[in-house]
């Protein structure tokens, strides 16, 4: 299975300098993504979701991020390797990525039509004429009415909910076979994030593309992943079908995510910000696992040593102490150990 | 958008008759009279003479009205010291030469002054920033009749790479215009280079990237429009700054333009003169301004010119 994955991360590092010191943003992500499969990645705000989907398009700002350690391949090709011209080629065109905001993601004075033709001018050599004619396809899509006019208009003529559809027609339309997608509903309102996610689960029956979804929400990933990865101060701490998450969280901070859904009334829209504690400072990390400061389970090599990524049956991977023999047979733990782990991070 | 330009317009009426009124009053409450020239006293009975046929014998408020009358005609009236050489005459000589000059100097301030801030914003913090930054505040500085000499003395006089103190040429363009430009220029470098500093930082910069765009077309495409556009804004009181400075150029490097009717006027105590360049080119500034307002809202998709008029 792992050797026909379109996309494979390997003990990704990424690091920012900064004033305060080196931020270490991304520390040992790996991921894989089949064709046409949907990967969720869900953790809370700075716990490195952006920062990973940018090294996969080495997106980030080249003055001061670094990829430290760690491969990411596409299609068996190495992307940490290629030259910034090389690169050009793939982004766009081999991989996309869809951002949070399309107000602020697509350029305000610029006619929607040349934004969106640009890029199939640029990787596919069309003519302007097929560009336009491209263009007005993804347009009508994804669900834009009059799409010849709306080629003309500007940014402030669309409401949210379109804008976020243009961003969508603007990634999709070389026909990349990974769509990397950031937290696409986050700024819209609750009826408008379903129409979207829609439109990605039809996007994807039609071309084949693969998802990465990244995403606060719970109720988007139930709705739309195959496989997810729960990240934690930039680290993955599960990994699982969906299915297989939702019915057998085995990571404490999983189990703390779902925990923290209102199951009945709100399935949708639930922040996941309701566990106790704040993420570890990324300037120092602890040395043992970063959850134990919050972990209700916390023993006491949890401050001492990282855990090691354990396989369960399937695709199911954690990594956490509790997967170990000896856990098992240790007694339930208290919230004395808490204290234990975070004064040994020192 | 038809009612906003139809109200622009007649306030830039309304502007016009008061620049006219002010100049006017103004114009006369300065002491001393056309005729009044040191050395030779004109007879009692000429200057008599004289009065009259420019009305100057009338009442301040009679004056006024006249002048306002004629103006509706287009007529500026003959002039005082060149009789019987028209103000719209000297117009008609002077203007060409003076927009001329004009034009290239704002040509030049444009496209140097874009150019210079892209490099600048670009290289951002390294040396030709630097370099380019502190040219920039010379620029502004000093003032444009300290660089004509230096220029004229220079670049003309020593090194005789180009002619001055007459008019015909390109050859003839390129000092006064430099001269009147160098303050623009570094008004727009500085304007464009932290404008583009600014958008270099935006969101969709970085979605350009993502669909694999080379620099080049990121920044032609999609920075430099959005950097240049507050640029337009500055055009107005650029070309203001052009027009009052040309008349100081046009005297240093005896360009036979508007310039140098005005200061002839202003020695000759010419009201006729005064009054009709004065006006022209605030007729001219003000509409040009006007046209930039209108121009801006075309190019700038986000301001809607009919709903700031409504
Ligand atoms: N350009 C940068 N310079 C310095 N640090 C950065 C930069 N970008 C991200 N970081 C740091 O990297 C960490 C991870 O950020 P990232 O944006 O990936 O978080 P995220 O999981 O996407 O959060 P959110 O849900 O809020 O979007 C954060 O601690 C952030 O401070
Ligand atoms: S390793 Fe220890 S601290 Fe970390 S999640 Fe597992 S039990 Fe909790
Ligand atoms: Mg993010």
């Amino acid at each position: 299975m792992n050797n026909d994955a379109l996309l494979e991360v390997d003990n990704l590092h990424v690091s920012f300098s900064t004033y305060g010191g080196e931020v270490k943003a991304v520390r040992g992500v790996s991921l894989r993504l089949h064709r046409g499969e949907t990967l969720a990645i869900v953790g809370e705000s700075g716990c490195g979701k952006s920062v990973t989907a940018r090294s996969i398009m080495r997106l980030l700002p080249k003055n001061n991020s670094r990829i430290t350690e760690g491969s990411i391949r596409f299609n068996g090709r190495e992307l940490t390797r290629l030259s910034e011209k090389q690169m050009r080629d793939v982004r766009g065109s081999d991989i996309a990525i869809i951002f949070q905001d399309a107000m602020t993601a697509l350029n305000p004075t610029m006619m929607i039509g040349e934004q969106l033709m640009e890029g199939v001018i640029r990787h596919q050599r069309l003519s302007r004429t097929e560009a336009r004619k491209r263009a007005v396809e993804m347009l009508q899509f994804v669900g834009i009415r009059d799409p010849e006019l709306r080629l003309k208009q500007h940014l402030h003529q669309f409401s949210g909910g379109m804008r976020q559809r243009i961003m969508i027609a603007m990634a999709a339309i070389c026909s990349p076979a990974v769509l990397i997608a950031d937290e696409p509903t986050t700024a819209l309102d609750v009826t408008i994030q379903a129409q979207i996610l829609d439109l990605f689960r039809m996007l994807q029956r039609t071309t084949q593309a693969s998802l990465i979804m990244i995403t606060h929400d719970l109720g988007v990933v139930a709705s739309i992943a195959d496989r997810v990865n729960v990240m934690y101060a930039g680290q993955v701490v599960e990994s699982a079908p969906v299915k297989e998450l939702f019915r057998n969280p085995q990571h404490p901070y999983t189990r703390g995510l779902l925990d923290s859904i209102p199951r009945l009334d709100r399935p949708r829209g639930a922040k996941l910000d309701a566990i106790p504690g704040t993420p570890p400072d990324l300037f120092a990390p602890p040395k043992g696992c970063a959850f134990a400061a919050r972990c209700p389970h916390a023993m006491e090599v949890c401050g001492l040593f990282p855990p090691d990524s354990v396989k369960l049956d399937g695709e199911h991977t954690v990594a956490c102490w509790l997967q170990d023999a000896r856990a098992r047979t240790m007694p339930p733990q208290g919230p004395a150990q808490v204290e234990t782990a975070s004064a040994s991070q020192g | 958008m038809a009612q906003y330009i139809l109200k622009r317009f007649l306030s830039m009426l309304v502007t016009l008759w008061l620049i006219v009124t002010v100049t006017f009053f103004l114009m006369h409450s300065i002491p001393g009279s056309p005729f009044d020239r040191d050395g030779k006293e004109a007879s009692a009975a000429v200057v008599q003479n004289m009065m009259s046929f420019y009305h100057l014998d009338k009442p301040l408020g009679v004056q006024y009205l006249l002048y306002l009358k004629s103006l509706l005609t287009f007529d500026l009236g003959p002039s005082i010291s060149h009789y019987p050489t028209t103000v719209n005459t000297m117009i008609d000589r002077g203007f060409p030469v003076s927009f001329q000059l004009g034009a290239a100097a704002i040509l030049l301030a444009i496209a140097a002054g874009i150019a210079l801030g892209t490099v600048a914003a670009l290289k951002q913090n390294g040396i030709i920033d630097y370099i380019a930054m502190v040219l920039a505040v010379i620029g502004i500085a000093v003032p444009s009749f300290v660089i004509a000499p230096l220029l004229i003395k220079y670049v003309a006089v020593k090194w005789g790479l180009l002619p001055v103190a007459s008019w015909g040429t390109w050859k003839h363009v390129v000092l006064p215009a430099f001269a009147l430009s160098v303050g623009p220029i570094a008004t727009i470098a500085r304007l464009t280079r932290a404008n583009l500093i600014e958008v270099l930082t935006q969101d969709y910069m970085e979605t350009a990237r993502s669909k694999g765009l080379s620099p080049a077309r990121m920044i032609i495409k999609h920075a430099l429009r959005n950097a240049v556009l507050p640029v337009v804004t500055l055009l107005g009181a650029l070309l203001a700054n052009v027009l009052t400075g040309s008349f100081v150029i046009e005297k240093i490097f005896a360009i036979p333009g508007m310039g140098k009717y005005f200061v002839d006027g202003i020695n000759n105590r010419d009201y006729a003169v005064i009054m009709g360049t004065t006006v022209f080119y605030s007729a001219l500034l003000i509409f040009m301004m006007f046209i930039v307002d209108i121009v801006y809202g075309f190019i700038d998709p986000r301001i809607k010119l009919h709903r700031k008029g409504a």
